[in-house]
């Protein structure tokens, strides 16, 4: 609160941190991108790790078919982790890194980055994301159970509030929420449940550390509050965006207060990063992004008293595929003119006393107090993952709703779609990064020549104390340390997964689409079941679809928002979810005899697992036809169309119902043209997602 | 209407005798076609099922059926990929018939199932298929008795898995030769349903998360002292936990085995013929064709005069001669 009232500050305030969520192919051509961006006046780093690093798996395992250096760098090894920060200094950096389910391991990889550069962990600063409920919620990079992930994350606070002080070892998420269809409300209930949850497992962690002495207990739990940080999103309504984070600033700190007794208001501030809204922005005159992105910067940046800390901006072009050095200096210039240009940081709170914004805020401090409730009473954000889950599925449902009735204008898409050829598209990539697909091929040939050189029988015994330290359920051994053991004597990424993985068990998050309500049948859905039914007398039974996602991206949105449409219909629905290898998806059309099957990819990685699923599935004698859907760059699709693809849908393809019809369509049209044979289409969806999306 | 879906003549046939022989692959075309319901294919499913009937085995199919049902969130997903190793271990074949509730509205469901069981997908010798319950109220599609049936002939096991308690294992118990009702510890609720006879006594009672302990320990307790007090000493009661280390599946596996072994299978399923061609009968043809017999006590001495061997249909087709 400014304590005076004058309308300017004496001093200009210094501006937030500036970053740009970057990374791809490999190791060091990621290091040479982040020097640039320093040297173009970014004032942070934010590494974005390629789908194998997050989940846990090395490239040359099988389900890193086609996602090495796609959507970030690869980093396998402390070697990888070294030469990406080669040449910037650690002990000065500012390092953000978005990773959940593996984040103890990359953060003791940096440790030892940093050690190998003569710097102490004690002065490193930077996030790791570490959030894991929305991973099981939205974003679906986990890889170990609830139970276990809460675990590692607790460990992670208890290391770091000790060894590691200035780091923030959990950034909790609502960013993957509203990209996941959340409304305000929901956003801020889901993450202050999760923020909850998260500090309820520090508290028995420190309490088991410090058994009885409650004073030593208290002072920790000060210390831990005072760490934990937000990641959060900012839409286009950006007033009512703004008001969101001053109503998360109230309740956080009403939070601290009241349930973990934090006094220090130091501690008890509200800190928040933010990466700006990728679920609003069009495939459709993808020029018209930029002007999003600004309006949605000023939501987070406008206000004094809840002003990001921390800020990356996505690129005009993410709904088209992965954008180019030039397009993500375009997003930090925007920062840069907010900052220097402008006046916004000359001036105390601009909204205090205002009516309409406290007004604002408290209607959403209602709703999400009753949200909250209603999580509690689930037992918790880990216990209310499904319940969480299913809510965002209705009311991603809902805004696509909006949207293909004309509710919910957005420009370029549903209104004013007419445009003259964009400039910006015209090169031969389409105006975006294509990574080049020998990388991947190097990186298997990197990692094995690693695991070739190394002391095998330090990584034995590192991984073996590891396994050891995991399995002891007591829990009185932090998993930090024989994780930057294992990570000094050289293991991969995915062993210490594997590691991990054999002690905790795997596991399948919920879907959400079971959970989600049935649609009420309005004209056009009705319809749509009519055309089912005829097709149901055509075939002899329910038309039976399959709906999957090949891969690690964990970006489920479009095809849940397919499936529940494609049950609302009347279809059959076998619904996968996420992370299924080719065999699989073969598997399952085979055995489940569908009609059709829908893969959607929204990471890039379509060029090589489509073809790889088309080739299983005709292995397996299956003839369904194949529809695919995601972030498909226009000069892909006709190779994906001769690769056998009967369609293919991009995020311009806002209508569902529209699919649907063609989906039956096509079905009937196989059945009457086929004769006798039994094969099934491929349709992809990627329905309002982007791929850079997932900082 | 004639498409690329309709069964060629004699498919119905072939198929079933690749089933009698052992022949696994079979499965997926078997249930494309069990499932229709145009008059074409539902001859070629009668066809088929003629192949692996009784009177043509010379015998009852050789798998174990076996029924498992337990309310949502009871574990058994967990369970059967527990169950699935296991078998696969020991070498035996399995068939999964994932029963989901359809959603009624629009006649659309979601089969999820699947998706949580843990399987090789390159492993030919397991089957999941996941059904909607289908139109049919209060009662297994028809499909998936059709279909247990005829993958009992080439598959091990053939497991069929429903949710919900109290009406689920009623149907599923005129199928299936073992029924398993799974409950997770603490619900009160299977231990009201078993004292108050909603819910039949199961075969086996698994009691799952056995790693919860105290409660987990007390909750099979309870259950135990139910069944006595119900004078029900055969049902087994097995704890299990899927946590690391695994604990209860082998005991599991001996208790199906081990009913499968004491009970007279084909009596069990002699009755769940007759059953079923009874239910078959007045589904198609009402309260009025079932007057038309003498009512159902009529209908039941008449199936009950029938050679044991005679399939489901068979069964029917003597019910309509009746009639006519």
């Amino acid at each position: 609160m400014s304590s005076d009232h004058l309308p300017r500050l004496p001093e200009r305030d210094r501006p937030w941190m500036m970053r740009t969520y970057a990374g791809h192919s490999t190791a060091k051509a990621s290091n040479e991108l982040y020097r640039r961006n320093l040297e173009k006046g970014q004032t942070g780093l934010s590494v974005a790790f390629d789908l194998p690093t997050q989940t846990g798996y090395d490239p040359d395992d099988e389900l890193a078919r086609g996602e090495v250096g796609k959507v970030g760098v690869p980093v396998s090894h402390r070697g990888d982790m070294a030469a990406l920060m080669d040449g910037i200094p650690l002990g000065e950096m500012n390092t953000s890194m978005t990773i959940n389910a593996t984040a103890a391991w990359l953060l003791a990889l940096y440790i030892v980055a940093a050690e190998e550069q003569g710097v102490e962990e004690q002065h490193l600063q930077g996030t790791t994301q570490n959030d894991i409920i929305k991973e099981f919620l939205a974003r679906g990079t986990y890889a170990f159970p609830p139970a276990a992930s809460m675990r590692l994350i607790a460990d992670m606070i208890a290391y770091t509030v000790e060894h590691v002080p200035k780091w923030n070892p959990i950034n909790i998420c609502s960013y993957h929420l509203q990209e996941a269809g959340a409304t305000p409300v929901q956003e801020i209930a889901y993450a202050m449940s999760n923020a909850i949850a998260v500090l309820d497992g520090a508290r028995e962690r420190v309490e088991l550390a410090h058994a009885g002495d409650e004073q030593a207990t208290r002072a920790l739990m000060e210390q831990v509050f005072g760490r934990i940080s937000f990641f959060v999103n900012a839409g286009v309504r950006f007033v009512e965006e703004h008001a969101k984070l001053r109503a998360m600033g109230i309740l956080w700190e009403e939070l601290g207060r009241e349930r973990y007794g934090v006094q220090n208001e130091r501690h008890l501030r509200f800190r928040y990063g933010v990466q700006v809204n990728s679920l609003g922005l069009t495939e459709a005159q993808p020029e018209n992004n930029v002007q999003r992105i600004v309006l949605e910067a000023l939501a987070v940046t406008l206000g004094r008293d809840a002003r990001a800390r921390a800020i990356q901006l996505p690129a005009w072009n993410e709904a088209l595929g992965l954008p180019r050095p030039w397009d993500q200096q375009w997003s930090l210039r925007i920062q840069q003119v907010l900052a220097y240009e402008t006046d916004i940081l000359e001036y105390p709170d601009i909204f205090e006393g205002s009516i309409v914004m406290d007004g604002l805020v408290d209607e959403l401090l209602d709703g999400a107090r009753a949200e909250m409730a209603v999580v509690a009473e689930h037992g918790g954000a880990v216990e209310a993952v499904a319940y969480m889950k299913g809510a965002l599925v209705d009311s991603h449902r809902e805004r696509i709703r909006r949207i293909e009735a004309g509710e919910q204008i957005v420009v370029g898409q549903n209104r004013y779609a007419e445009s003259e050829e964009s400039p910006l598209t015209a090169d031969a990539e389409g105006g975006i990064l294509v990574v080049d697909p020998a990388v991947e091929a190097e990186q298997i040939e990197e990692v094995r020549a690693w695991r070739a050189a190394r002391d095998q029988a330090a990584v034995d015994a590192a991984l073996g104390e590891l396994a050891e330290a995991a399995a002891d359920t007591s829990a009185a051994q932090n998993l930090m340390v024989a994780t930057i053991a294992a990570a000094r004597a050289g293991a991969t990424t995915g062993e210490w997964s594997r590691t991990l993985r054999e002690v905790f068990g795997s596991y399948r998050a919920p879907t959400g689409v079971g959970e989600a309500s049935a649609a009420l049948a309005d004209g056009t859905l009705s319809e749509l079941r009519e055309e089912v039914s005829r097709l149901q007398e055509q075939l002899g039974r329910r038309p039976k679809i399959l709906v999957g996602k090949p891969g690690l991206d964990g970006h489920s949105n479009g095809a849940e928002q397919i499936a529940v449409r494609a049950r609302d219909s009347g279809m059959d629905v076998v619904y996968e979810g996420i992370r299924l290898t080719p065999a699989q998806i073969a598997a399952s059309a085979l055995q489940e005899g569908v009609h059709v099957i829908g893969l959607s990819i929204l990471s890039g990685s379509h060029r090589e697992l489509i073809p790889a699923v088309i080739d299983a599935l005709h292995e397996a004698g299956v003839t369904a036809p194949v529809v695919v859907g995601g972030i498909i760059p226009e000069q892909d699709v006709a190779a994906l169309r001769d690769a056998g693809v009967a369609a293919v849908y991009t995020p311009k393809d806002f209508d569902i119902t529209q699919i649907m019809r063609d989906i039956v369509k096509l079905v009937g049209d196989e059945d009457a043209g086929a004769s006798g044979a039994a094969a099934a289409p491929v349709a992809v969806a990627g329905n309002g997602a982007t791929a850079n999306g997932s900082a | 209407m004639s498409g690329a879906s309709q069964a060629q003549d004699g498919v119905g046939a072939a198929l079933g005798a690749r089933l009698r022989d052992g022949d696994v692959s079979a499965a997926p075309a078997t249930l494309n076609l069990l499932e229709s319901t145009t008059a074409n294919d539902r001859r070629e499913a009668a066809a088929l099922l003629a192949e692996v009937s009784p009177a043509t085995l010379g015998g009852e199919a050789p798998g174990h059926v076996i029924g498992i049902t337990g309310p949502p969130g009871a574990g058994k997903s967990t369970l059967l990929s527990a169950l699935l190793r296991a078998w696969r271990a020991d070498g035996r074949s399995v068939a999964m018939l994932a029963v989901d509730p359809s959603s009624r509205r629009s006649g659309g469901s979601l089969l999820g199932d699947r998706a949580r069981v843990e399987f090789d997908p390159l492993d030919r010798d397991v089957f999941i298929r996941s059904t909607s319950a289908g139109e049919r109220l209060g009662g297994l599609a028809w499909a998936t008795r059709a279909a247990a049936h005829a993958l009992a002939a080439a598959f091990d096991v053939v497991v069929i898995e429903t949710v919900g308690v109290g009406q689920a294992e009623t149907e599923v118990a005129d199928v299936a030769d073992t029924v398993a009702v799974v409950v997770q510890p603490g619900s009160g609720d299977v231990l009201q349903f078993l004292k108050s006879g909603i819910m039949e006594i199961p075969d086996v009672l698994v009691v799952t998360k056995a790693d919860l302990g105290q409660i987990a320990m007390r909750t099979r307790r309870d259950v135990s002292a139910s069944l006595r007090s119900l004078g029900s000493s055969d049902t087994r009661v097995v704890a299990v936990s899927s946590l690391s280390p695994p604990r209860g599946v082998e005991e599991l596996i001996a208790a199906l085995d081990e009913h499968r072994m004491r009970a007279d299978v084909g009596e069990r399923r002699l009755r769940a013929r007759r059953a079923n061609a009874l239910a078959d009968f007045a589904h198609e043809h009402g309260e009025r064709g079932l007057r038309a017999l003498g009512g159902r006590n009529a209908a039941e001495r008449l199936l009950a005069g029938q050679a044991a061997e005679l399939d489901t249909a068979a069964l029917v087709a003597t019910l309509e001669q009746a009639v006519r």
